[in-house]
């Protein structure tokens, strides 16, 4: 079920060594770990090259504080010819969290990435207009991290 | 001339030509046409929109972060208050990621009853959609039709599940219970009502000239900029793109319905308006031919450890009671792994990724709702028409609020 994905990823590893650090295979489904600073040109070459042309999501969770590396980003590629799913994971550790943008390469990564932001606390080193989106601007913290209180700290106001 | 000004978020801006002529209109969030608490930052020059930049949040109620704090099977509850009008959609997205990380089989009984009351949700979605956008536009008169339709499906849904807009029918391993008796002649009384209704919306609109004038070559967005931007759903089928997740990713079985995708070309209000019309005909196909297929077998699939028990079955058997009591109190175990899973709602793509860690509770639950990206491509529609066409566009994306601030 997944012969057609591993072909993909075998494509991205005959373009370049460098760009897949581990594949996994489970439920049905591929995740690339790739490094972080070549996440653009990955992304570049499955959506130039291999059609992968929809970004479908792109979210990022915490693993925890005392996990190193606490963040990851999950890009879920979709082709709107072929139909397939690919996710791409970027690891990142607590003091550097911080990925170049793909805006430039799907324009719909602009409020997911702002999402990410907002609720992780990730940054998108080159985004064009990073700012919260969900939270007011003047929050403080990000809601989903795992230290963050499910009730917030005091009570909150809107100065 | 070039000047700076401020803008909602505090920052300085530049904005190019004279100012003299361009004013800022805050549009919300108490505008009713923003369907929900939407509020949009316009500048204006006269009434053409030069930039249009959505505000959103004022719905944020942390749903993803109380994920990671309810067990699996209470998940269900906090999605069906995310896209209000399409909950059982929401709860499919949901069960079904979970059942993928369980490995779970979903008997046939289970998966057709999911496709019919699914798809009679997603008619009152369009109902809603189709009511609110001619509402918007001026013409009262097509709401009080559509609610009467959809009134007659929250019944149904009621009917099922005992909840009309928070339903929470769909369970991970099956549903909550079976269909009350008598249930699809109901179902057929609706189905041999609804082609008139569907007359009524044509005769009262889709002919209509000054309804042509207000959707047509208005809010155009072309096929690769609606890939671009990420459109799905609708609203990418009104630019030109055959793409249905019930066709293109099959689930639960909508590879074996006939059934036709509408796709227009032109990317305008109009084409979005005709895919979602020709939507219902697809929509009220499909109720039809899982009516037939329903036929007496289990809905629950056979994981004692995962789906409650009959109540039946607990008063008489012991390891019932157990499983019961130890679900209930302690939540079931779900294999370490993440999954993303995709389905077709009303809107759009509806796709859910959910980590486990091996506990009862997800590690990371993220809902990635059509609403939310359609509505990010907004800007690249408004720009450059006119302010009263800015109501038709939002009309045609068909975004619900609590969907896009989860």
């Amino acid at each position: 079920m997944t012969e057609k994905l591993h072909a993909f990823v075998d494509k991205l590893k005959s373009e370049n060594e460098g760009w897949v650090t581990s594949v996994a295979d489970a439920f049905g489904e591929v995740t690339v770990t790739v490094p972080r600073e070549s996440i653009v040109d990955v992304c570049r070459f499955l959506r130039d090259k291999h059609g992968f042309d929809l970004l479908a999501d792109l979210c990022g969770a915490d693993r925890g504080p005392e996990e190193d590396p606490r963040f990851e980003v999950n890009y879920h590629l979709f082709s709107t010819t072929h139909y397939s799913r690919l996710r791409l994971k970027v690891l990142l550790s607590e003091d550097a969290a911080n990925v170049t943008t793909v805006t430039q390469i799907w324009k719909t990564a602009d409020w997911h990435e702002r999402e990410t932001y907002d609720l992780v606390g990730i940054t998108f080193d080159g985004h064009p207009d990073l700012r919260r989106i969900l939270l007011p601007s003047d929050f403080d913290g990000h809601a989903l991290r795992k230290d963050y209180p499910l009730r917030g700290y005091e009570p909150y106001s809107l100065n | 001339m070039a000047t700076a000004v401020e803008n909602f978020a505090g920052q300085p801006e530049v904005l190019d030509g004279a100012l003299e002529s361009q004013m800022t209109l805050s549009m919300g969030p108490q505008h009713p046409s923003t369907h929900g608490v939407l509020r949009l930052d316009l500048r204006l020059d006269g009434e053409l929109v030069i930039k249009a930049i959505p505000d959103i949040g004022y719905l944020h109620t942390g749903m993803e972060k109380l994920f990671e704090y309810k067990k699996y099977q209470q998940g269900i509850v906090i999605t069906d208050r995310m896209d209000y009008l399409n909950p059982l959609g929401n709860n499919l997205a949901y069960v079904m990621a979970a059942e993928k990380l369980l490995g779970l089989e979903i008997p046939e009984r289970a998966q057709v009853i999911r496709v019919l009351m699914c798809e009679l949700q997603r008619i009152a979605s369009h109902m809603v959609w189709f009511g609110t956008s001619c509402l918007d536009m001026g013409a009262m008169t097509p709401f009080w039709f559509t609610f009467k339709e959809r009134e007659k499906i929250l019944n149904l849904i009621e009917a099922a599940s005992g909840g009309r807009m928070t339903p929470s029918y769909f369970r991970i391993g099956g549903l909550m219970m079976d269909l009350p008796a008598g249930f699809d002649n109901r179902v057929r009384q609706f189905l041999d009502d609804f082609p008139d209704a569907l007359n009524t919306f044509d005769t009262l609109i889709t002919g209509n000239t000054i309804w042509h004038s207000r959707t047509k070559g208005v809010g155009i967005i072309s096929k690769e900029d609606a890939i671009d931007w990420g459109l799905t759903g609708p609203s990418l089928r009104g630019s030109g793109v055959d793409l249905d997740l019930r066709k293109a990713t099959p689930y639960s079985g909508y590879e074996t319905y006939d059934f036709e995708v509408p796709v227009e070309t032109d990317g305008d209000v109009w084409s979005r308006f005709k895919v979602r019309m020709h939507e219902l005909t697809e929509s009220y196909k499909i109720v039809r031919q899982a009516l037939e297929r329903l036929k007496p077998g289990p809905i629950k699939a056979d994981a004692p450890k995962i789906v409650l028990p009959d109540r039946d079955d607990m008063r008489k058997h012991m390891d019932s009671l157990i499983h019961h009591f130890l679900i209930v109190a302690e939540g079931f175990n779900v294999p370490e792994g993440e999954v993303y899973h995709a389905i077709e709602a009303s809107k759009g793509e509806l796709g859910v990724y959910m980590k486990s860690n091996g506990g009862p509770k997800p590690e990371r639950v993220h809902f990635r709702g059509p609403s939310f990206i359609n509505l990010s491509a907004l800007p690249v529609m408004a720009e450059g028409e006119m302010i009263a066409d800015v109501v038709a566009i939002i009309g045609s994306l068909d975004i619900v609020l609590g969907e896009i601030d989860r």
